[in-house]
This record gives structure tokens, sequence and C-alpha cells, in this order.
């Protein structure tokens, strides 16, 4: 017997769904997928649903759905199977400028490896990634895909404020900040996007389950960009 | 409608809700009332759905004006309310007229402090709240607390009758509270002995906390392996321990999802006696089981909608 799906109980009044132990492209498409079949075929009583690398967290009121009927639903819904995540697997390309003061980690980065700032940037643009989750602030994409032989220890002291649309590096994980927040990840560029604007419809450029591109665009086309 | 003149903004005053729900998915964290016990009740008792947008006032110092005939509420752990300096019963549908002066002053046992209006807060929805995200610059009034010389509208909505909430439905706050878990969602993560210790011994609540969470200081606890886990979703009330072994509790604010493993999260029903508990003031905690808490969840719910059922048929709302 499978010990996937797991149910961990956060309290009476939020579930967590684990579809597997690590983080992998098979088990995060998975989680996606009964993200959205959930939201085709709602349950009366969820408030709120959260994919993340290996596990679906669902919040819901205990007066409106039992967890013994969230648990059967889910289970329903996983039998039936089914790649439903594929229909969110659209491409979002993002134009971004690499080092100078937008990228002030480039050169720790290129040292770290021995390599070209060039050459960081041509490994960091030639990869697909794929967005595994949304989270720590509004839009925060965690990509997977990064080259390894890119990947770099976060910063031993975050940054107290780390501007919007920078673009950084932790480890094997590659991602954008949406909003100005702290954070200790190597900052190696910036895109012009926005990736979260509350007052655009739709506030949000980019969505878990997705694929995301980086291609590299000067200083000039950045500030052209970026009004 | 115009209704309310900010004198005085004190500590940090926000406009609160019942959450931003939905957006989890997109990173947005959940806001809305640190003491949603407060928040509903307060509603419930100006006939305003429970979720309305309400001003949150954290330790007093606050003073506003009525432009127009209101009704309003007081809620929270003892706040010290005045009407044109007589004090003002908390827990209680009360009526302004324009040029009444209501304040909050300090010193009151708890931090969290409710005024309700009748109609709710008219300010935009974002996102389907109206609650304030502060980090985020947005919900509320202008993604901001609340500066003297704000002026707050409500929806249009008939004065209400006085009536007083009774005691049995208020929660019962405490100095030192006990605070019921429910151990989990990663309760495996830690040696037995940190279980134990957890639940035996009381922690203080310390000066770093805020509408995030709340750090606590106690006896440190360890795990089996790593403070470590594969980043997911938090509940409001989720107990996060990172590597050094001081427990995190994560409250309206929090982001949606973290990496530390989680010794339990805090019953729904107890959470407003966990947020109103001050810094240097002693917690407990004791272990519940799901079952047991979703009975208790339910008891409450059910003793509420009665209260409210009395109300909408114009019962005597004193008893």
């Amino acid at each position: 017997m499978s010990l996937f799906p797991r149910f961990r109980h956060c309290g009476e009044t939020a579930l967590s769904v684990e579809l597997g132990e690590g983080i992998d492209m098979d088990v995060n498409r998975r989680v996606h997928a009964l993200h959205g079949a959930l939201k085709r075929r709602p349950l009366a009583g969820i408030l709120s649903m959260n994919p993340t690398y290996r596990s679906l967290f669902i919040h819901y009121d205990p007066a409106l759905c039992s967890f013994e009927r969230l648990m059967l639903t889910v289970q329903e819904l996983l039998e039936e199977g089914g790649d439903a995540g594929n229909d969110l697997a659209s491409c979002v390309d993002i134009p971004v400028c690499y080092g100078g003061e937008l990228g002030p980690d480039l050169p720790d980065v290129a040292a770290f490896h021995g390599l070209t700032e060039d050459e960081v940037v041509r490994r960091h643009t030639a990869a697909t990634y794929h967005v595994y989750m949304i989270g720590f602030t509004p839009g925060f994409p965690y990509l997977g895909g990064l080259d390894g032989r890119i990947a770099t220890p976060r910063k031993k002291t975050p940054r107290p404020k780390v501007p919007a649309g920078s673009v950084g590096i932790a480890e094997k994980q590659t991602g954008i900040y949406p909003i100005e927040s702290p954070g200790g990840w190597q900052i190696i560029g910036r895109t012009p996007l926005k990736l979260f604007d509350v007052h655009r419809d739709p506030p949000f450029l980019v969505e878990a389950g997705m694929q995301v591109r980086f291609y590299a665009i000067s200083r000039e086309e950045y500030e052209d960009l970026a009004y | 409608m115009k209704t309310l003149h900010i004198e005085e903004a004190g500590l940090l005053t926000t406009v609160q809700d019942g959450g931003r729900y939905g957006y989890q998915d997109k990173g947005v964290p959940v806001s809305g009332a640190m003491d949603t016990a407060a928040l509903k009740l307060g509603n419930a008792l100006l006939g305003n759905p429970p979720d309305a947008a309400a001003l949150e006032i954290s330790m007093g110092g606050f003073r506003a004006r009525f432009l127009a005939h209101a009704s309003f509420a007081v809620t929270g752990f003892d706040p010290q309310a005045y009407l044109n300096d007589h004090p003002v019963p908390s827990w209680t549908a009360w009526a302004a007229e324009p040029g009444d002066v209501l304040e909050l002053r300090a010193g009151s046992s708890g931090i969290w402090h409710y005024v309700c209006l009748a109609g709710g807060l008219d300010v935009p929805l974002v996102l389907g709240s109206r609650s304030t995200y502060l980090r985020g610059r947005f919900g509320g009034l202008d993604g901001r607390a609340l500066r003297r010389g704000d002026v707050l509208a409500t929806g249009s909505r008939q004065r209400v009758a006085p009536k007083r909430l009774p005691e049995a439905l208020r929660p019962p706050y405490r100095d030192h509270p006990t605070i019921r878990v429910i151990l989990g969602p990663q309760e495996d993560a830690f040696v037995p002995e940190s279980i134990h210790a957890f639940l035996s011994a009381p922690y203080h609540v310390t000066p770093r906390s805020d509408r995030m969470g709340m750090m606590l200081d106690g006896p440190r606890l360890r795990h089996r392996r790593s403070a470590d886990i594969i980043s997911e979703g938090l509940a409001f009330g989720a107990i996060q321990v990172p590597g050094q072994g001081l427990p995190f509790v994560l409250l309206a604010d929090r982001p949606t999802t973290g990496g530390y493993a989680k010794i339990a999260t805090v019953f729904s029903l107890d959470l407003p006696l966990l947020v109103q508990t001050a810094p240097g003031r002693l917690v407990r905690f004791q272990s519940l089981s799901l079952l047991e808490a979703r009975e208790l969840y339910l008891k409450h719910l059910f003793a509420f909608r009665r209260f409210l059922e009395r109300h909408e048929r114009g019962g005597d709302a004193y008893s």
C-alpha cells in the first residue's frame, strides 16, 4: 500500500495532503492536478487552497465540511487520475537586466563558480523553469530547473530590503521578488515586469504549475519597459 | 456615509475584516482581524455580517469623533473605552450622535481592540477583502495604518437598539492563559521529551510579536533530525519551531508558506486568548484531540447561531 496520499491535520480547520517525499517535478504536477480538480469540482466549506512543492494545503470550515468528507473526496479525485495539471503549463517569458546595480550579486555568483558573468547569464537564460509554488510574498514564484553549475547558497546576511522585480538564486532555486521585502537570495538581475500589481486585472503574472523562461535585456530596454 | 473622523490613531490602527481567503495559492497572506472572535461578535451585536470590516486598535491611544448618527460596539480583551469621557461598556451595541468623541485609552489587559460600526467600514474591496496588509501596502485605507485626520465611511444601515453580548459567548480572556493545541502536523519531527516539555512548561510571550507572529521564550525544543521541512501551507495558529528551538506562532499576517517543522496548531477557539496575551506574560499549552476540537468548535458555533437567531426575532438580548 502506498504511503501517499498522506494526510496531515493542521488543527481542526486545515488539512495538508502530501503526495510525495521530496522536491520532484512529477509529484508537484500531481499536486497542481489535484488543486485543479478540486477547483473544478468545488466542495462546500473549502476556504482556500495552497499547492506547494509536494503537498496541497486545504483550509476548510469544519461546520460546512468534515475532514472525513474532505479526505474521501481527495482520494476519489486522485483515483480518477488524469493530468489536469497540463492546462496550466503555459509559458511566460520574462525580460531581465542582469548585473550592475540591478543585479549586485552577479559578480559574487560568477566568482563562486569561477565563471564569467556572461556565462552565468547564459546558463540562467538557457533553462525552462517549472513554477513549483507561489509563496513568501504575493506572487513570489519558486522556480525549479536551475542549472546546477550556477546553484549558489543564500547570502549569510539577508538584505533588509530587496527591490520589487529582483531575480535571485538560492541553492538550486531561482525566483523573483514581486514586492519589496527582506531577502537572502543572491540577486543577479531585475525584471521591469510587475509580477504582482493589485490594481491590475489579473494581479498575478505567474501561477504555480506554469513554465517560465528568462531573456536578457539591456539597461535601456529595462528603463523603456519599466514604464 | 462619512461616519468617523480620526483624531488620534494610536500605535497601530488598521481596517480589518474576516480575512482575504482564496488567494493563498498566489502567495497572498490571509490577514484579517487578529482576534476574530472579537470582530465577529462585535459585528453580530450590530446586525452586520460577521466578517464586516472594523477598526483594529493596538494598545489604546485612539480617539475619533463621530460625524453622523451611528451604532458601534467596542470588543476585545478589557478595552478602556470612553464616549465623551464617560466609560462605555464593551461587548455592547451603543449609539453615538454627531460630535460624540470615542476614546480607547491605554492600560487595558489585552492588545487588540475592535471598534465595529453598524453597516461596517466602507473601504474598497481588494482581492475580495477589506483587510489591510501593511507589508503589501494594499487593502484597508490605501494599504496603510490610520493616522490623524483620516475620515472613514460606513455602509448605510439603520441604527440598532442597544444590546449586550452574554458573558458566556465572549472569549474567556486571561492574563496568563492555557491554550489548547492540536499536535502536529509534524510532531513526529520532535523528540518525545520536547513534546512533553512543550505541553508542561510555561512560555513567555516576547516583545518580538506582531501581526505576523508571536515569538515565545521557554524550554528549547529539540528536533529528531532537522528543523527544516519542504515548504508548505501555514494555518492561523501554526506553531513553527526553527533550529534554535523556540516556538513561533503564526498569526493573521503570516506568510502563506513556511519551511520549519510545526509541533502543534492552536485550537481556533483559543486563538483570541493567545493573541491577546501581552509580552512578558505566560502561556501554557495543553493538548486537545482533533475530534474534541471539532466538537467544541461546532458547539460554540451553534451557541453563536442561537444568539443571532434570537436577535433576528427581536428577542431579549440581555439574557
